[in-house]
């Protein structure tokens, strides 16, 4: 169970245009969000939203669509989204916020849940989680590297980067340039070589392009607060679904990645176990499945 | 009731039929024995009691039906003190959890004794609020002050008592509060195992994230110390917390509900029903 438990597993895009034109991949995190600010689901959303330099983002409390758009994309560096639910809970008085996050942070919002030492009434505000697929982060400056010495762009003018086929892509108005991935090793942050979850496998509802065709996300649907935007969403016709690949670029593709990041941070883990190092997972031979998330 | 208490808070989501017969089972058993509770109020604002009680909706129920106060000044007018007999608390009842709020004060005799007196009374001494759990903002304290320029020294209290359980919080969350309470009494010491686990955790300081998270390679920008920190300690710069150590209470909030200080997945995938 590398992927976490989940209800549906599929492909999906969302069908309005203007998100297809600036969305990462399917648009499935903006247009989901959008669709439940829409339908009240929930009345505001923490998103990675835009700052004053170009490409870094910043943890933003969304109370439009439109806001919610100009945060769509992949922005490949931290933005500490967690930290804003207390001001969209305190400062905006949410009711119900929306979030998205990449694994660690779905974590985090999950033990404060459980365990809410010191977040007075912050638990029961997070009404939809919208995990994303994560496989490591890099800070501001290693992401800097990557565009300026690697690929020679000005940072500036990059429209758009990600990250497939073994390449970090950099688009640009002018052309693409890409590089090895293997080059950006080394630059990664230091605290996910230890992260046992690929795909945010205690979301409400997660998204990624592993497994999927381009344009298209492969989503994994988890709770019931899940389920319940994602039909509403396919049922008003703004998201579309087809079937999975189950084959080799499919979900053969994700589990393999999936399990990749779960083998190599295990490994990781022992081997701070063994130095005497702290980490909060258990060694593997602590626990029953040596890959799950505990 | 209990199945009432857990729908607020979100507890244990599992079919109703199946809980409610449950809890009538286990409350039934309960009527025979209710828990035995003490609060006692050491070097505290009282913020932590005021936190208890904001459980509005369960709190009655909770108070009366579920739990005996025996002892505690705040909750219920019932203690042993005796103004010119400082050592009436001699009288302390017998008690199955003792809350004790605040930190105690070493050349405060009438908050040692009490203290001393509570864990001798009591099987289980939890450290309510992180006053008693880390000493929190008592820690700043150097004496040389009215009403009495001798009292100095507040420490947590397991410096001076073995300490079972913590919850801290400057103060604890309302459900937080609640849900240990109905962990207890419900015996799901599972749950409690990151209490316990925190009596040990008496030296807190927002700088534990640089020593013990961001140094050990741990840190991964999430945000959620930044988020959880009460008095605002602390921003998030190039996705790494900073520390404001003038705004810092030494709460240890910001650590314990850091994902990367303790990670207990099989609970809260129960808990949540995730």
């Amino acid at each position: 169970m590398v992927l976490g438990k989940y209800k549906q597993i599929t492909l999906a895009r969302s069908t309005d245009k203007q998100i297809q034109n600036i969305s990462q991949d399917g648009g499935i995190a903006t247009g989901l969000l959008a669709f439940a600010l829409d339908e009240k689901i929930i009345d505001g959303a923490v998103v990675a939203g835009p700052s004053d330099e170009m490409w870094k983002p910043e943890p933003t409390v969304a109370l439009t669509a439109d806001e919610i758009m100009a945060a769509a994309g992949t922005k490949y560096t931290l933005c500490p989204n967690n930290w804003m639910i207390k001001e969209a809970v305190r400062q905006y008085g949410l009711e119900k916020v929306g979030v998205v996050t990449i694994p660690c942070q779905t974590m985090g919002l999950r033990k404060m849940q459980s365990y809410p030492f010191g977040t007075r009434f912050m638990a029961d505000k997070i009404a939809l989680i919208v995990g994303i697929c994560c496989t490591e982060n890099f800070s501001f400056e290693s992401l800097k590297t990557f565009i300026e010495a690697k690929a020679g762009v000005n940072f500036d003018l990059v429209e758009k980067m990600d990250i497939g086929k073994g390449k970090f892509w950099v688009y640009t108005q002018d052309g693409t340039i890409n590089f090895p991935i293997k080059e950006t090793h080394g630059y990664e942050q230091n605290g996910c070589k230890v992260c046992l979850d690929l795909v945010s496998e205690l979301s409400d509802i997660s998204t990624g392009s592993i497994g999927a065709p381009d344009d298209w996300s492969a989503v994994e649907v988890r709770t019931d607060a899940g389920d319940t935007v994602f039909s509403k969403a396919v049922d008003a016709g703004l998201i579309e679904t087809k079937p999975i690949d189950e084959g080799k670029f499919g979900l053969e593709m994700l589990t393999r990645l999936a399990r990749q990041k779960k083998e190599k941070a295990m490994k990781e883990i022992d081997r701070r176990k063994e130095l005497g190092l702290p980490v909060p997972y258990k060694a593997s031979s602590e626990k029953e499945d040596p890959l799950a998330n505990i | 009731m209990l199945a009432r208490i857990k729908e607020f808070l979100g507890m244990e989501t599992k079919p109703k039929e199946e809980a409610s017969q449950q809890e009538v089972e286990k409350v039934a058993e309960e009527e025979k024995a209710k828990p035995r509770i003490g609060y006692i109020h050491l070097s505290g604002c009282t913020g932590d009691a005021m936190s208890l009680t904001e459980n509005y909706d369960i709190l009655a129920p909770l108070l009366t039906e579920m739990v005996d106060i025996v002892y505690g000044q705040t909750l219920a007018d019932v203690w042993w003190g005796d103004e010119n007999n400082p050592y009436a608390i001699d009288d302390m009842p017998e008690m199955d959890l003792a809350l004790i709020e605040g930190s105690v004060c070493l050349q405060d005799e009438h908050s040692m004794k009490e203290l001393q007196k509570a864990r001798e009374k009591a099987g289980l001494v939890a450290a309510f609020g992180s006053c008693a759990a880390t000493g929190c903002f008592t820690r700043y304290s150097r004496g040389g002050q009215q009403a009495q320029p001798n009292h100095e020294s507040f420490v947590p209290i397991a410096d001076v008592v073995k300490v079972d359980l913590a919850i801290p919080g400057c103060p604890p969350s309302p459900e937080i509060i609640a849900k240990s309470v109905v962990a207890l009494i419900n015996g799901d010491m599972d749950y409690l195992q990151p209490m316990m686990d925190l009596a040990g955790y008496t030296e807190a300081c927002g700088c534990d994230l640089q020593l013990k998270v961001v140094n050990q390679a741990l840190c991964i920008g999430c945000g959620t110390c930044a988020m959880a920190c009460q008095t605002r300690a602390l921003d998030m710069n190039s996705g790494r917390p900073e520390l404001n150590e003038d705004r810092c209470v030494k709460c240890g909030i910001c650590y314990i509900q850091c994902p990367r200080s303790s990670w207990p997945a099989d609970r809260i995938e129960q808990d949540l029903g995730l």
